[in-house]
This record gives C-alpha cells, structure tokens and sequence, in this order.
C-alpha cells in the first residue's frame, strides 16, 4: 500500500530513490516507530527527504495523500479494539484507570467510537475532544478525529499534522527566503580553489617520491596554497523601480563582499551606458567610463548584473534613449559590448519570474544575454552560480 | 538500544525517532540545523545515554576521507631509516590508526561522531560511501581487511556549507533539527538551570524571542547563546523587573552583549530603541 504514497511523493517532484523506500519499509518492519501517523511521518521524514528544502514540499505531499486515505468512509472504525486499550492504557493515570475498569471496557469502546462517528471534520479544541480532569473518559489526551491519534501530553498542541498543516518549514524552501548567509552558501558554488603564486606548503606526496628517487637522502618539494581565485564584478541597479527590492540587493551585496576576495562593483541606473559609478552619493562626480572598467577587468572576470530590468523598451534600445543623459549608444550595444569583453556573465532579477513576460524590457535584456537571466532567490541564485562557473 | 533524551539534553519526539532509526537499521545519522542547536551535543548525549564509548572525528577543511581510516607515517619512517632504526623494517610501525579504525576494532557498539561534514573538499562524503556502507576498508601497505564487528552508530553533523552528494546522502537518515519553540525551550532552560525563577525566565523569554523577530538581524540569537546569557542574568542576581518595563522595547536588556554578538546587530537594535523611546 505504501507504493501509493511513494509514487505520490515522486509525482509531487520530491527527489524519493527506491532505495530510500526500502530504508522506509525495513525501518517499519523493524518497528522503529509507534503505530501512530505522527510517527511515520517522522520516519517517513527522515527516511526520505534528505535536504530541510524539502521538507515543505513533502509536508504537503504527505497532507494530500493521507487527507486522501483518512476521509475513506469506515476507516475510523477499523481501528483495532486491542490497539485502542493498549494506547489508552498508556495514557492514562491509574485514578482514571480504575475508573474505566469500573466502567468495563466494552461500553467504553462503544462510547469512543459512537465519538468518532459524531465527529466529522477534525476539531483541536473543543471540552468535549480534549477533556481535562475527567470530564471526558478519554483523559487528559488530545485527540484527532481523523482516526490518527490519541495522543498523551507530550505531543502537547505540535503534533505533527499540525507540523505538516502549518508548513513550518515554508522559509527554507529555497525559492522564497534569502538571507546573508543562504546567499553566501549559495554564492560558496562559485569559490573555486586553484593554486598560484608563491610556494609555501610542504608537498608530502611530491617530496616522498623526490626523496626516493634519490634513494634515501631527503628532497624537500614545496607547492603554492590553495586560494580563493574566482573574481567577480558586481554591477547593480540603483534608484528608481529597485527601490522595492533594496533590502534584498543589499543582502547579496554584503554576503558576496565577504565572500570573494576579487569582487569589484559597480552601480549603474536601469541600463548601463557610457559610465558606471561606485558611490551612489556622488554620481555625477565620480564616473567611471565602462571602456576603462572594460580594460581593465580582464576576461577571467565573471560578471554578475542585478536589476530588475524594468524601463522603457527605448532605453535598451535607442540612442539617447538614457533617462538621465544623453547617450551616443543605445543600451543594447553596451550591453553587447559587456558580453564580448566577460563572456561569463549573468543577469539576477529581483522581479518574480513570472513576471517577466509581461515587460517588454525584460525580454529585450533576456535576449540580449542569452537567457542567463535568474531571479534573485536561493533556487535562481544557485542556477545562475552553475552558470557561472561552467 | 533506544534513545531517549537524556537529564541534560532535551530530544523532541521526531528526533528521538531519527535517532531511534538509525540505531535499529545501523545506518548513518546526518543532522542539519541552525548553529548553537545542539547538533554535536546529540553525539555525545547518545554515547553518554547507551553507555558506549564515543569517537569524534572533526572535519576541517584540509580533512581527507582517509585519515579517518589510517594514515601512513611516511616521515617518520624516512627518519627512522636515515638513522637506522630496527623498526623501519616492520611498516605496520608506521600506519597511524583513524578514528573509523578505532571504532571498527572495538569488538562492541560506539558511537562515531563526523562533525561538519560540510567543511572538507566536496569529494570527501563520496570517500567515504563504501566504508560507511559495509563498515570495512582495506590498508593496502599491510594488506589486511579491517572489519566492524559491531556496526557503529553514526552520527554526521552539517552546517550546510556544501551540498552533500546524492548517493551519500541516499544511505542516510536524515533530520533537520528546527529552532526549539518556546515550550522546548523552557524545557531546555530547566534542564540547564533547575531553579531558576519561574518569573525571570518568562521574561527572559520573551526579550530573547522578540529580539529574534526583529528583522535585518545579522545573526540571530540561538540555543546556546541564551544559555549564556541566562548564565550571566543569574550570576549578576538580576530580577526580573529589570527585564519587564513593558512599555515594548524602550531599554537595552541588561547584558544584551550575551545575545548580539555582531556590533551592526547591535547598532541596529540600539536605533530601534532610540526610535521607539521618541515614539517616531
């Protein structure tokens, strides 16, 4: 029967390998956990989703499917007598025990499924469900109607359908949140080590082999250390549309500042033309033109553009087309000539993806590079780092 | 064997269950959470808990998969050799047992902790697939097959630096530890400190969960950093009042250095005060 689920959690794009179900199905036979489906969403959990990414994504894969089976018809009632007094037993403190025996066992299941048959939706809080102090024969147990469970005070108010109801795993879903040091992580895909420069570690493999070749009498070899080589410039879009999306830009400003020891950056206002600029206070002042940049920054520069890529079409495209000056060259042969210059080059869009057919210029810009363009989450980040570093 | 918590560590239900798991189908652990969770603690406790003993291996990132197996000392034989030594003769004098070794060779049940597996080169998980898997490895200068008698419990800890590989990844069980809510929390605090005062610890409470809330925070207080704190407050003999003045956020809370440990976190949280004092 668990194939069912299986297959619904590989149809729900979870990455679940049938070696992982087999785990799943060994842990069960082996009774790691109880009877209870708090617990085998536990076990589930932890047999088969191996990144917290994840866990929203089978949270609500694990909700539809057992909304599925638990709103079959009878379900309630095949839960078997034995399996109810054992739990009951368990739960229950010896007053109340003794209390129930005067009763007999027998009313009292009639008397609990008559409960479950009342109950039709499921309901946290009523007296009549979770009573205190024996005003229900249940005891101090919390119970949901959904025949799943009849819970002792240690699952408190976070059992776990409220886990998977609540999707308390949400944020780390990696296509909303972004904080300094996801985008750090996501940014660490780019650090590359390679060695260069002076020699300053003891090559123990190297030396060993030179030592024996020379039969015995030592032959010290030294190699350079491994550094952080990747080198990046950053250009950013300030003022205007990206107002709304500051904060962000400026997570992953400070979290690839710390990251990269080769970072240069630059700010350019919608599009980039003639100048670039490096404080925003003083603009006017101090430009720099992008053909010294150009020359400067060599080819083994990777460029990383952030914007939303929101303007007017004859920004990109018209000469003159700039909203704060008057431009030789339209946008789009900068941009072109920004290419040919850094041929690693990606565009990260704070504009939710799907937005971006709808604006023109986004397209334009699209086009222009290829289609690297990424939206600035986790997900789009990551993408736009493998991008990168091919 | 089963894992139940113990006097000082607070285990919720669905990690005793991970734990649980692990042991009965003598699989590898991997454990993920935000820093100061308690994630190396876990190994620890376990080992303390089933009363085996615990082998700790932790991860730096020059770490190779293989000096948790042996290394070979071939320096120190070049030494010996140059001096004569008798020893030089015998290369078994020179293999430096690992940590997974000294597990192996146990004869009964142990517990392996990897901490921050994410730390080594990204290869390092992949090293290590087949000994984790079958519990055995091969010295290739003695030409002998080391073996687990007893599997090892295994328990891997991640600050999730690097992506681990997927075929590492598909033989272990795997758990998130979340950031306690505010009853695990208490529970954790009684657990630390038994007699603390009922009301100074809700007040504690409460500062270091809305301190939590406050957006743009560089680094947010965790687990550890409020037991410190708590530490401070108790030592000092501070009451509970102090922490009160419930008109939201117009003090400092006494020793705050405890909680922020980043001068912009405090910067910022100096300015919200001064804002919220002027009422603007």
């Amino acid at each position: 029967m668990l194939i069912d689920f299986f297959l619904h959690l590989k149809a729900k794009k979870l990455p679940v390998s049938t070696r992982e179900f087999l785990t799943l199905l060994e842990a069960i036979k082996e009774r790691v956990a109880g009877h209870s489906i708090d617990d085998f969403y536990f076990l589930a959990r932890t047999c088969l989703v191996k990144d917290e990414t994840h866990y929203d994504k089978f949270d609500q894969a694990f909700g539809e499917y057992f909304k599925g089976v638990t709103q079959v018809p009878g379900l309630e009632a095949d839960i078997p007598e034995e399996w109810l007094k054992m739990m009951m037993k368990k739960h229950l403190t010896p007053e109340e025990k003794a209390k129930l025996e005067k009763l007999g066992w027998d009313k009292l299941m009639e008397e609990f499924k008559k409960r479950l048959a009342e109950q039709k939706e499921r309901h946290a809080g009523g007296s009549k469900w979770i009573g205190t102090g024996g005003s229900s024969p249940f005891g101090h147990g919390g119970y949901h109607p959904e025949g799943i469970r009849i819970g002792g005070e240690s699952a408190g108010n976070r059992t776990a359908i409220k886990v998977w109801e609540n999707r308390e795993y949400r944020n780390l879903d990696d296509t909303v949140e972004l904080g300094t040091r996801n985008i750090k992580i996501a940014l660490r895909r780019l650090r590359r080590f390679a060695r260069e420069g002076a020699e300053d570690e003891l090559d123990m493999d190297g030396t060993i082999a030179g030592t024996a070749r020379n039969a015995g009498w030592l032959d010290i070899k030294m190699r350079p250390e491994r550094h952080n080589k990747v080198k990046v410039l950053l250009f950013l879009d300030i003022g205007g549309s990206m107002d709304d999306h500051i904060k962000v830009c400026e997570e992953l400003f400070s979290a690839a500042k710390s990251e990269f020891k080769h970072l240069e950056y630059f700010y350019f206002h919608n599009c980039i033309y003639d100048y670039v600029w490096k404080d925003n206070r003083r603009r006017h002042g101090e430009r720099f033109p992008l053909w010294d940049v150009m020359h400067k920054y060599g080819e083994d520069y990777k460029v990383v553009v952030v914007g939303d890529a929101t303007m007017s079409p004859y920004e990109i495209l018209q000469p003159g087309g700039s909203v704060e000056y008057s431009n030789e060259e339209a946008g789009a042969v900068w941009l072109q000539r920004m290419l040919d210059t850094w041929p690693r080059a990606v565009w990260l869009n704070p504009e939710p993806e799907r937005l971006w057919d709808y604006r023109h210029s986004i397209d334009i810009i699209r086009t222009i590079f290829g289609t690297r363009m990424y939206p600035l989450t986790l997900a789009g980040l990551e993408r736009a780092m493998r991008e990168l570093n091919k | 064997m089963r894992f139940e918590g113990t006097d000082s560590y607070v285990a919720t239900p669905d990690l005793m269950l991970a734990v649980n798991a692990a042991i009965t189908l003598q699989r590898p652990l991997l454990i993920k959470g935000e820093p100061g969770t308690g994630k190396t603690m876990l190994a620890e406790e376990v080992a303390g808990a089933l009363g085996v003993p615990l082998l700790q291996w932790h991860i730096k990132s020059t770490t190779k998969a293989q000096q948790g197996l042996y290394e070979y000392d071939a320096v120190s034989r070049l030494r010996d050799s140059q001096l004569g030594d008798e020893k030089v003769k015998d290369i078994s004098n020179y293999i430096v047992k690992g940590v997974l070794w000294q597990a192996f060779e146990q004869g009964k049940p142990s517990v392996i902790l990897i901490d921050e597996v994410d730390k080594a080169d990204i290869e390092f998980p992949n090293d290590l697939l087949r000994e984790l898997d079958r519990m055995e490895f091969h010295v290739y200068e003695t030409r002998q097959t080391v073996r687990a008698a007893v599997r090892p419990i295994v328990i891997i800890t991640s600050n999730n630096e690097k992506e681990l590989p997927d075929a590492f990844l598909r033989r272990c069980f795997f758990h998130y530890i979340k950031f306690p809510d505010k009853d695990t929390m208490g529970r954790i605090v009684d657990v630390h400190f038994p007699n603390l005062k009922k009301d100074l610890l809700r007040e504690a409470m409460e500062v270091f969960f809305e301190l939590r809330e406050i957006p743009g925070m560089k680094k947010k207080p965790s687990t550890s950093e409020l037991i410190d704190w708590l530490k401070l407050l108790v030592a000092e003999d501070i009451p509970p009042e102090a922490l009160r003045s419930k008109d939201k956020k117009t003090v400092v809370p006494p020793l705050a250095g405890a909680l922020l440990k980043n001068e912009q976190d405090v910067h910022l949280f100096e300015r919200l005060v001064f804002m919220a004092k002027h009422n603007r």
